[in-house]
């Protein structure tokens, strides 16, 4: 199993959820985080003077997958959240070590 | 049946003037939105403290001394009433002005006229000082200009008093401001600029090696509701400055000053829209207001004798010049948060130059007298009177103090304690 986390623009959560859906994916869990890349914050600009944003707003979309599904999740993730601008985000996988559904015990992939 | 007319008109003038005088109370109102609006959150119940305290100082002030000392008669407006033969004086008075003379109206709408605009001169230093200045210190310094400063330099002009025995502004140069585009909006601009020199810029507003940081406005929606407030007190604010509106050549000067004002605000609004666009890439909501605002100062001075084509051409130059002079003031380090010395000091001045633009009984050297007259007296007097009250008892708060916003500091409350303090989210 791994955990696919992704780091999106805002507008695009809906896209990447209805994407996930349609893969089959049971659940996903998403935060709104802050944070700059290469992007590096951006300017505003009031009464003439322009000044730095440093942490731009984003969400964070988490997903549990088999490895089976990991390919065709990130393809997914990737194509519904993209721009082609600068600050589309990044895509970070990770090793799940288990994963419980509280309700049933059950363990595994079946818990995903 | 002449008599009875003369009634008539004397109540329709009072009433007139009273209306009109309502009108300009609410521009307070405006300032205070305004002000609220462009300030961080954590200053915010202090600026509507200073807001609503300054009004009503002004209004007491005005009434002990300063109307006294700016158009004559007692101190505490004792009399101001009028004796027992008020009727016949009224009437003989009007009978002697005839049906379209001078107008004849009850003393005390004079008084609440002349004193909303006192308050308007004080709010326009409020903003200027906001964010740093502390509260008493302020409070005193508009006991000293509502009491004094103010009411002098309104007696060399619209008392037509000389000035200090030496000149008369009214007979000897000209001089002409018709609603007080000098004599209340540069005044006021004036002692804010005195004591933003002597109070300095807000911290971190200026990077040692000179850059401006901004520091952006809590509310803009308020800021935005503060200057549709204003432009509509303006109505009365120049509207009633016409004097009088019983008659037909004086009710189409009224209407025609209504349309003007109107016409200036919406000229300087476009022309920084436009100034704003060209200049930053992106349209700058804060500066638009601004421009609104100096529209309609810079009409102030005359706004009876241009066409509604010249309104708005002397509204429109106004606004350019607001957005220019906001941020050649930030070159220079004079921090104004709200951008009230540019308003209403760079752009009343260029009210009380366009007066002979379409005024001939003005020229430029009698208008130029004039404004460096208002400007030096209220400049000077007002120095003094921030340096002293430094030297009594400081003006600025600490540097603590102003980090954790003078809300607490001064008043003891946030503006918005369920949102930024520590009883929202309890973290």
């Amino acid at each position: 199993m791994k955990l696919v986390t992704a780091i999106i623009k805002p507008f695009k959560l809906d896209s990447v959820r209805d994407a996930l859906s349609d893969l089959g994916v049971a659940g996903i869990t998403v935060a709104e985080v802050k944070g700059f890349g290469r992007q590096k914050g951006h300017t505003e600009l009031y009464r003439g003077a322009e000044y730095v944003v440093d942490f731009l707003p984003k969400v964070k979309v988490e997903v549990g997958v088999d490895d089976d599904k990991l390919d065709a999740v990130i393809d997914a993730i990737s194509a519904a959240a993209r721009t082609d601008k600068i600050g589309d985000g990044k895509i970070f996988v990770t090793e799940l070590v288990q994963a419980i559904r509280i309700r049933t015990g059950e363990t595994g992939p079946e818990a995903l | 049946m002449q008599d009875q007319i003369f009634q008539l008109q004397y109540a329709m003038d009072t009433f007139y003037f009273l209306v009109c005088g309502a009108l300009v109370m609410w521009m307070a109102a405006g300032f205070a939105m305004l002000e609220a609006g462009l300030v961080r959150s954590k200053n915010t119940t202090e600026i509507l403290t200073k807001n609503v305290a300054l009004f009503a100082i002004s209004c007491i002030m005005y009434l002990v001394v300063g109307y006294s000392i700016m158009y004559g008669g007692n101190i505490f407006l004792t009399g101001i009433e009028g004796g027992e033969t008020l009727v016949a004086d009224a009437l003989k008075a009007s009978a002697d002005n005839g049906f379209d003379g001078d107008s004849v109206y009850a003393g005390p709408s004079d008084f609440f006229f002349q004193v909303v605009f006192v308050a308007t001169a004080m709010s326009i230093v409020s903003g200027a000082v906001a964010e740093r200045m502390r509260l008493w210190p302020f409070l005193a310094f508009a006991v000293v200009m509502t009491a004094v400063i103010y009411p002098l330099e309104g007696s060399w002009t619209w008392g037509g008093n000389s000035v200090f025995g030496l000149f008369n502004l009214g007979d000897d140069f000209g001089f002409s401001d018709f609603a007080g585009s000098g004599i209340v909006h540069m005044a006021g601009a004036a002692a804010a600029l005195a004591g933003v020199i002597l109070l300095g810029a807000r911290k971190g507003k200026y990077t040692t090696d000179g850059k401006v940081v901004p520091i952006p406005g809590a509310n803009l929606p308020l800021a935005t509701l503060g200057t549709f407030i204003l432009w509509m007190g303006w109505f009365g604010f120049n509207g009633g400055s016409v004097l009088k509106l019983g008659d037909i050549s004086n009710s189409n000067a009224v209407a025609m000053v209504f349309l003007n004002t109107n016409a200036a605000a919406a000229g300087g609004l476009v022309a920084a829209l436009i100034v704003g666009r060209l200049m930053f890439g992106k349209t700058d909501l804060t500066m638009t207001l601004n421009g609104a605002l100096a529209g309609l100062v810079a009409i102030t001075a005359e706004p009876s004798t241009p066409s509604a084509l010249q309104a708005t051409l002397i509204g429109a130059a106004g606004g350019v010049l607001v957005v220019f002079s906001i941020l050649a003031l930030d070159k220079i380090k004079i921090d104004d948060p709200v951008g009230a010395i540019s308003v209403h000091g760079v752009v009343g001045l260029w009210g009380l130059l366009a007066v002979p633009l379409t005024n001939s009984g003005a020229t430029f050297v009698g208008q130029l007298v004039g404004a460096a007259t208002i400007f030096v007296w209220v400049f000077a007097a007002s120095f003094a009177t921030w340096f002293i009250i430094k030297l009594l008892i400081g003006i600025r708060v600490s540097e603590e103090e102003e980090y954790e916003g003078s809300d607490v500091s001064e008043c003891g409350i946030e503006a918005y304690p369920e949102f930024t303090g520590t009883r929202g989210s309890g973290i």
